[in-house]
């Protein structure tokens, strides 16, 4: 993806420093604290519901970003994971009666072993043939869920109930749930961080800026290229399954392509390769999404506007913009 | 500034005391303020029918009631859910909880309509379901926050599919909308083809939303040789079909069943091409004195269309929750959904729409359903002028028994 990896270039130098507290360098802790800041104090201001739905895909698209930020590779067909994690967890709460952590643990599990499959077959070409090759398995996975009976086709599986939390803590009421998501979205962006930060990691961004030469160091690049698919894929379930429980609904809406050009979006918009722009871009979209529903096709036209501009006059995105103007790594 | 990591964590620690902050409640509002939330398709295949429309006739409905006289103001709002269920619930969730909506009327699309189903019965507010069509609603998934108001796919199969089958329409094959609305439809016409001696030969679903060529379904149906071909979809779904199938002369060998098509339908389809077909309605508009009193009333909001029988029941529907709002009180009706839908079903109703009827304990509103036949365009005398009544159905047959629904509200 050349497109991919020139942007982010003056943004994340190859051979980042290992410094400041936990791996995160000074501003990247003061955007923390920030973020920490809001996830505790917004649910008051701002219905929860909302921002349960907004972690959801802030770690959607968190986990996208590990694939095209830090690997280079354009997954088309995110949602397969996301929408089949989704169904997964719908279906272990609702059926099983399991407690949510194991529905977000299978919802996990079902999109890394998908991504183990769907990976194991698309990291063999690159570029848009990779795209291609991901768009179409996630297809496949589109057509499977309308078909099979569990899915319960157009209508989704409706009404999943949440269960006690360990089998102790009721998170029937909204508030709760929102402490349970925010936890959720927490353990995935820090694992992220860590991932990118260790000597995986730093193989990673190798093989994104020049993958011959990884090659030639010796470096076994499609393993490294899978495992970061698979784990891509499973935070990717993991959102998808907290989002069911959520919503209390899952359907075809979160299998389906345009789920997959929303996370693109999301994590173009808010800036590839940054560790808080797939946060603020699924911000930015969800608020779009939901504050001009009422207009109905605006929405669409709208977003399209907002990625053409993106595209042409600020392709670092908003994070990207704003680090590199503030001259520090976000 | 220094950060440290004994500042990260003190400030980690430090986030629980935020969290004790007290919860700033959002339902806090005017006590005297009804708010009633029209939730339907206002850009897709059913916005004809119901849309825009079904606003403004609840609007009418405000109107009629005269409840403003009596100190309640009453506040309208209008949602798209784009007929996603996962949409529509989010609507009604955020409705419930942050805008203080009190009730959701009409919810088109059977899907979003049994979503929306179980949002009001978790959060004990209320839907009054018009345009949604599943049966499911007052039987096997019945609540007791849902009024299933004007029609549903066991009255359609019964007047629709009954009429076909004693015109000698014996074997069937179904082209059926691949959604709960569908499914119910087709499982409910099958079960009457079978009881009265008949056959269906196969099915195929199609689609939905989304579905525009039908070609290769109707071929399908064509190849079956099957007498009738049920069309279990609705809206610009059966448009099409009925169009295409006139393309490809399936109606010279076969003939069509529309099971739900309504007068926006036809109206769209022209009667050159709807001429002939059998359907079935609770509401139309030249029907009589009081169905042209309320068309006349609100057809200069919609740019001159008459209502439609979802419209007419959003209509209806309103009507009869303030009339029940302003005979328990605003702050009562408020407090419980589930004990406003009781006050409900205890008061009969009375409207232009549908004229008398009730509400039985299952949430079935009942009133009386009509068989019509579509114009020729030599029959019509002008626009709008599109139905033959050919049997109106009384009420203790229009719609399903209630034993036989399986609802659980039944038995207690």
């Amino acid at each position: 993806m050349a497109s991919a990896t020139t942007a982010p270039l003056d943004v994340l130098p190859p051979t980042a420093p290992r410094s400041g507290l936990f791996g995160f360098t000074r501003a990247q802790g003061i955007a923390l604290v920030v973020m920490l800041a809001a996830i505790v104090v917004l649910p008051f201001f701002v219905y929860p519901q909302f921002l349960m739905k907004l972690l959801c895909f802030a770690l959607f698209a968190c986990a996208f970003n590990l694939l095209i930020g830090y690997v280079g590779l354009l997954s088309f067909g995110h949602a397969a994971y996301f929408g089949m994690g989704s169904y997964a967890s719908a279906y272990a709460s609702q059926t099983w009666g399991l407690s949510p952590e194991l529905c977000v643990l299978i919802g996990g599990g079902v999109g890394a072993g998908l991504g183990l499959v769907f990976g194991w077959i698309a990291i063999r070409r690159a570029g848009i043939y990779f795209a291609m090759i991901t768009l179409a398995l996630a297809q496949m996975v589109y057509f499977f869920c309308v078909q099979v009976p569990f899915t319960r086709g157009e209508d989704g599986i409706q009404g999943i109930p949440r269960h006690a939390l360990l089998g102790m803590v009721d998170l029937g009421p909204d508030m709760r749930m929102y402490w349970f998501v925010a936890a959720v979205f927490l353990v995935g962006f820090l694992l992220i961080h860590r991932v990118i930060h260790s000597p995986f990691g730093q193989v990673l961004t190798a093989i994104r800026e020049n993958e011959p030469r990884a090659v030639s160091l010796g470096y076994r690049v499609d393993d490294y290229k899978l495992l970061a698919f698979v784990l891509s894929a499973g935070l990717a379930g993991v959102a998808g399954g907290t989002k069911a429980l959520t919503v209390h609904i899952a359907t075809l809406i979160d299998v389906n392509w345009p789920m997959s050009g929303e996370v693109v979006l999301m994590t173009l918009l808010g800036g590839l390769g940054t560790l808080f722009g797939p946060v603020v871009g699924a911000g930015v979209v969800m608020a779009m999404e939901t504050y001009l529903a009422p207009f109905g096709a605006w929405v669409t036209i709208s977003q399209g506007i907002i990625f053409v501009a993106c595209v042409l006059a600020f392709r670092a995105g908003i994070v990207g913009e704003l680090a590199k103007w503030l001259r520090v790594k976000l | 500034m220094t950060l440290d990591r004994r500042a990260i964590l003190g400030g980690a620690a430090a986030l629980p005391i935020l969290g004790a902050m007290p919860f700033r409640s959002a339902r806090a509002q005017a006590n005297n303020t009804v708010k009633i939330g029209v939730l339907t398709d206002m850009s897709g295949t059913y916005r004809d029918g119901c849309g825009p429309g079904s606003v403004t006739c609840v609007r009418q409905a405000v109107q009629d009631s005269g409840v403003t006289g009596r100190g309640i103001n009453v506040e309208v709002l209008q949602g798209d859910h784009q007929n996603k269920p996962d949409l529509a619930s989010t609507i009604a969730r955020q409705w419930i909880d942050r805008d203080g909506v009190n009730v959701i009327i009409d919810v088109a699309t059977s899907s979003c309509a049994l979503a929306v189903h179980g949002v009001v019965k978790e959060k004990n507010s209320i839907m009054l379901n018009s345009t949604g069509a599943t049966a499911d609603l007052t039987g096997s998934a019945c609540n007791p926050n849902t009024i299933h108001w004007t029609y549903d796919t066991w009255m359609l199969a019964n007047s629709t599919g009954g009429a076909m089958v004693k015109a000698g329409g014996d074997t069937w094959f179904f082209i059926t909308a691949d959604y709960a609305f569908g499914h119910a439809l087709e499982r409910d016409t099958t079960g009457l083809i079978n009881k009265q001696g008949g056959r269906v030969l196969g099915s195929v679903k199609h689609p939905f939303p989304g579905t525009t060529d039908f070609s290769s379904f109707l071929l399908q149906a064509q190849q079956s040789r099957a007498k009738v071909v049920g069309l279990a979809n609705a809206g610009v779904d059966t448009i099409n079909c009925v169009k295409q199938a006139a393309e490809f002369g399936l109606t010279r060998r076969q003939k069509l069943a529309v099971l739900l098509m309504i007068a926006s339908d036809v109206h769209s389809l022209g009667l050159q091409t709807a001429q002939g077909l059998s359907l079935s309605e609770t509401y139309y508009w030249d029907l009589n004195d009081r169905t042209r009193r309320l068309a006349n009333k609100v057809k200069g909001d919609m740019g001159g269309a008459m209502p439609t029988m979802w419209q007419a029941g959003c209509y209806s529907a309103a009507l009869h929750y303030l009339k029940a709002v302003a005979d328990m009180g605003v702050e009562k009706a408020k407090a419980s959904g589930a004990e406003t839908v009781v006050r409900m079903k205890a008061m009969p109703t009375e409207d232009d729409a549908f004229g008398a009827g009730s509400i039985r304990q299952d949430g079935r509103k009942l009133h009386p359903s009509y068989l019509f036949e579509v114009k020729t365009p030599a029959e019509s005398k002008g626009p709008w002028d599109y139905y033959k009544l050919v049997r109106t159905v009384p009420v203790e047959e229009a719609f399903r028994p209630m034993a036989e629904g399986g609802c659980s509200l039944v038995r207690t």
